[in-house]
């Protein structure tokens, strides 16, 4: 069950269409709306460890569903400091709850100035529309 | 037609081939012939073949002279499935589904192990395959592999590992088998170890010491096999093994000068998502009914692209479902006494060789179904000898081991006899120097 469209006021964006919610030195990601209805019913999440190093703009993990795969691209660089075990249990929690229950990591951030490059909601919805 | 496609002559549709590369005369052919010249011509250059039914044929190494039962040509010849394309639409390709499904379930049982592909090309490709699987699960780049394997297997290995960025490493045999000790040595940061059993000499290696070495390593185990071997020796899912391959050929396909056969690929589920090839799954259809489609289709090359588990994305249905049909008419009880003929047949020989006063170089091991004998002097005359008096006395091992020029690699399978290996054994007393 697929949860309605929404790019929640106290988010950070990035063009790959991942989030990142900010709390002190850490931060929480996931997916946005738009990429899990694109993708699909997601069947499969291939985490980062515990400990491994995220570099913003890169990959760092995979989800997949019927007919496709996507590199989860980082929006901040930081330290993994714990992995949605749920969502590796039941993929499609992120589809139902993009933003809640389908987070996909949370990171110590090693620069929060990288925020300052991300996108807040407004930004993001046009990246969207202009993209249609 | 020209005018249709809209040109007034041939030339122009090849006006886009540059200048460069043009031939601008005839080809040079030989002048036609009548049906019946041709007939002659080609029966001619096919005479030239020796069918191993003409002559008594003692040659192994890596391919088999199996007895293959006629219903296995029987199902293979149905237009159903000798004509079949890929099953892409599940809604119409149910019975290919199922015959690859009940493949791949064969292979687990045999193996042991969790699940299988729809098969691979044969013996070498699945083994170039297993290491990229190793790569990915362990993030090591380096394969260690037993000289005991087949040259073959070795080769294609090393030609995937270029492309793969991964180091391969021989491990010597000792006395014509592998020593855990050696593999544990060469192993350190190793992705795989590959081995094989029966190995290449014929021999039994010390399958599940050389697995618990490679897993003492870090390494994935992984075993290559001879299918018609698991019903006596023991299937490596349950020695510690992560992937067994093998060559299926064996396994209910004719000899047809090496090929097409196919290769077997299964591995412990935990590996799944990095597995090579086609994998069918079983389902419901809207109805209820049980079906069969592709399934983890996100690991090929059309989803996944540079990133997919192979750049190899077909498989052999045909000779796998050979595969098959001759595992089904075996049965786990004929496929044990097979097993059973062939070690029989394979300890007679090697005392009746040695009777004959030959050196056995690794008389101290277990054979499956081939021996390797000293018949002093060059292999290759000895063949040459006994080819002329009606008998392929076995393959020349010198072609792939320094060292064993004068050596043959001799199979016996449930197609030979006791009187087969007697009238060999007196042919090379006579043409060798025992």
């Amino acid at each position: 069950m697929a949860a309605s469209e929404s790019y929640p006021e106290d988010l950070r964006y990035h063009p790959e269409h991942d989030w990142a919610r900010v709390e002190g030195e850490e931060a929480t990601l996931g997916i946005t709306w738009y990429a899990q209805h694109s993708l699909g019913e997601l069947v499969h999440y291939e985490p980062p460890d515990v400990g491994a190093a995220l570099v913003k703009d890169t990959p760092y993990g995979e989800v997949e569903s019927v007919k496709a795969v996507s590199d989860l691209i980082a929006p901040l660089s930081g330290e993994v400091v714990a992995v949605n075990e749920r969502v590796v249990d039941e993929p499609e929690t992120v589809n139902a709850d993009p933003y809640g229950e389908g987070w996909l990591v949370r990171v110590r951030m090693s620069d929060p100035s990288e925020l300052d490059g991300l996108l807040d909601a407004a930004a993001y919805r046009k990246l969207l529309e202009d993209a249609e | 037609m020209l005018e249709v496609v809209g040109v007034s002559t041939v030339e122009e549709l090849f006006r886009d081939i540059p200048e460069g590369v043009r031939l601008r005369r005839p080809l040079q052919l030989d002048p036609p012939l009548a049906e019946q010249e041709i007939v002659a011509h080609l029966e001619q250059l096919a005479a030239r073949n020796v069918p191993v039914g003409s002559e008594l044929s003692f040659l192994g190494a890596g391919v088999y002279d199996h007895y293959v039962p006629a219903v296995v040509d029987l199902v293979l010849g149905r237009g159903e499935f000798l004509t079949a394309y890929t099953p892409y639409q599940p809604e119409m390709s149910q019975g290919v589904l199922q015959a690859i499904f009940e493949y791949q379930t064969a292979i687990c049982e045999l193996t042991g192990m969790d699940v299988s592909n729809a098969s691979g090309y044969d013996g070498t490709t699945v083994a170039a395959d297993a290491c990229y699987m190793a790569k990915h699960v362990t993030g090591r780049s380096r394969v260690v592999v037993s000289e005991a394997t087949n040259p073959q297997v070795r080769q294609v290995v090393k030609t995937y590992a270029r492309g793969f960025g991964l180091e391969v490493v021989e491990v010597p045999h000792a006395d014509g088998t592998t020593d855990p000790e050696a593999v544990l040595a060469a192993a350190e940061d190793a992705a795989a170890v590959i081995f094989q059993q029966p190995n290449f000499f014929g021999c039994l290696e010390p399958a599940p010491e050389l697995a618990a070495a490679a897993a003492e390593a870090g390494a994935l185990p992984v075993a290559h096999v001879d299918p018609v071997s698991l019903g006596v020796l023991e299937a490596p899912g349950r020695y510690g093994c992560a992937i067994a391959i093998g060559e299926g050929q064996s396994a209910g396909n004719a000899l047809s000068f090496g090929g097409p056969h196919f290769g077997f690929l299964a591995a412990r589920m935990e590996h799944v998502r990095r597995m090579p090839g086609r994998i069918v799954g079983e389902t419901v259809d809207t109805e209820g009914r049980r079906g069969f489609v592709l399934t983890l289709s996100t690991r090929e090359q059309h989803i996944r692209r540079e990133k997919a588990t192979s750049n190899i994305t077909t498989n052999q249905t045909l000779l796998a479902l050979g595969g098959l049909v001759y595992l089904a008419w075996l049965g786990p009880q004929g496929l044990r006494e097979l097993g059973e003929r062939c070690m029989a047949l394979a300890a007679y020989a090697q005392e009746r060789l040695a009777a004959a006063g030959f050196e056995l170089p690794f008389a101290g091991c277990t054979p499956f179904k081939e021996i390797v004998v000293r018949v002093g002097r060059p292999a290759a005359e000895v063949v040459r000898a006994a080819r002329a008096r009606g008998v392929h006395p076995g393959y020349q091992l010198g072609r792939d081991y320094p060292g064993f020029d004068d050596c043959l690699l001799v199979a016996v399978t449930e197609k030979r006899t006791r009187a087969d290996v007697d009238r060999l054994a007196g042919l090379l007393a006579e043409v060798a120097s025992p």
